[in-house]
C-alpha cells in the first residue's frame, strides 16, 4: 500500500522561504501568483493491506515525528 | 557540579562546550552518545551542544529530539536536573518537548554568524547568577534557524512567568530593531522551562570564554552553573 503525507505550515506562521519563492516566481515573469507557502511531501510504502491500520500508523508517525504540530498541519492520504 | 555533554551525529560544538565547562568546573565533562539510555551517575547538568544534528534533516533538532538519550534527559529534567541547550541544542530541546515553541528559518533567510549583544533578563537562576540583571553581554551567534516562534498564549505565559532568559539587543542594551538577527518574537534569544531548570538559547556563550579570542562574557553562564550546588541524582 502506498500513502502520501503532506505537511504544511499553519495559517499565520510566517514562511520566509515561501515568500522568497513567491518573489522569484514574480521576477521570472510567472503571472497570477498571489502567494506561495512551502511544505513537505512524504511518499511512504506500507506492508499492511489494512487501510484503517495504515492510516492510524501514519497519523502516529505525523504526531511523533513528521510534523511539528506547534507550527505545522498534516494530511494523510492512502493512494 | 557534574556536567555531561550529549553527542548526536552532526553535532560539532561538543568540544567547545566541554572546554568552557572544564574551565568553570575544573572537570572535563563526559561526552554521552545519543544511543545510550542512561546519563552518567550523578549528572547534575546535561548540555546539548550546537551543530547540525542529522544534517538538520526533516526539521532542525527533530530527529535528535527523539533519540534514546532524550528519555533520560526528560526524566532528569522532571527531577529538577539542569539542562542547557545551545543553538542546535535549543532546537533539540524544543523538538523534544522540554521547551515550548519552535525555531524557524531566520526571517531574512540568511545564516548569521557574528558577535551579538544580549540583555540578561533575570539572574535568580542556576544559569545566570554571576551576571547582573539587565547586563549587556557580548557572545556569538551562528545559525540559520533561530527565529523563535510560539503561539500567542505560550508567548504570553513565557513573558508573564518571566521565562525569557536573554533578549537580542545592541551594544547599549537597546532591545530589538536591527539588533534582532533572526526575527524572533519579542527578541527572544533564550528561554527557561517552567521550573527554570532548563535553558535553551541560540547564542554561543561557550565561544566567548577567552580574552584571546574576542572576550569572556560567556564565562558568567558556566561560572554560574559551576557555583550552583544541588543534587539531582537519580
Amino acid at each position: 500500500m502506498k500513502a502520501r503525507v503532506t505537511v504544511t505550515l499553519k495559517t499565520g506562521v510566517l514562511d520566509p522561504q515561501g515568500k522568497a519563492i513567491e518573489g522569484a516566481l514574480r521576477s521570472l515573469g510567472v503571472e497570477g501568483v498571489d502567494s506561495v507557502r512551502q511544505g513537505k511531501v512524504f511518499d511512504i510504502e506500507l506492508g499492511s493491506a489494512d487501510r484503517s491500520k495504515a492510516e492510524a500508523a501514519l497519523t502516529n508517525a505525523c504526531e511523533k515525528l513528521l510534523a511539528n504540530t506547534v507550527v505545522e498541519n498534516y494530511r494523510v492520504e492512502i493512494l | 557540579m557534574n556536567a555531561a555533554v550529549l553527542l548526536f551525529p552532526g553535532i560539532n560544538r561538543e568540544n567547545d562546550v566541554a572546554r568552557a565547562l572544564q574551565q568553570a568546573t575544573g572537570k572535563r565533562p563526559p561526552i554521552v552518545w545519543h544511543a545510550e539510555h542512561d546519563l552518567p551517575k550523578g549528572t547534575d547538568l546535561v548540555v546539548v551542544p550546537g551543530g547540525f544534528s542529522y544534517g538538520d534533516y526533516l526539521r532542525c533538532g527533530a530527529i535528535a529530539g527523539r533519540a534514546n538519550i532524550m528519555d533520560a534527559v526528560r526524566a532528569h529534567a522532571a527531577r529538577g536536573g539542569l539542562v542547557l541547550g545551545i543553538c542546535n541544542g535549543f532546537q533539540i530541546l524544543c523538538e523534544s518537548g522540554l521547551l515550548p515553541g519552535v525555531l524557524m528559518r531566520n526571517a531574512n533567510l540568511k545564516f548569521v554568524c557574528r558577535e551579538q549583544h544580549l540583555r540578561v533578563e533575570r539572574t535568580d537562576t542556576p544559569f545566570a547568577g554571576k551576571y547582573a540583571k539587565g547586563q549587556v553581554i557580548k557572545v556569538c551567534i551562528a545559525h540559520g534557524e533561530g527565529n523563535y516562534i510560539a503561539d500567542a498564549e505560550t508567548l504570553k505565559r513565557l513573558e508573564g512567568e518571566g521565562r525569557v532568559a536573554f533578549r537580542y539587543c545592541d551594544e547599549a542594551g537597546k532591545v530589538g530593531g536591527a539588533a534582532n538577527p533572526n526575527g524572533s518574537l519579542n527578541d527572544i534569544a533564550g528561554i527557561y522551562s517552567e521550573k527554570l531548570n532548563v535553558l535553551g538559547m541560540m547564542p554561543h556563550p561557550e565561544n566567548l570564554i577567552d580574552a584571546l579570542i574576542g572576550g569572556i562574557d560567556g564565562r558568567g553562564l558556566f561560572d554560574s552553573l559551576a557555583g550552583f550546588s544541588a543534587s539531582f541524582a537519580a
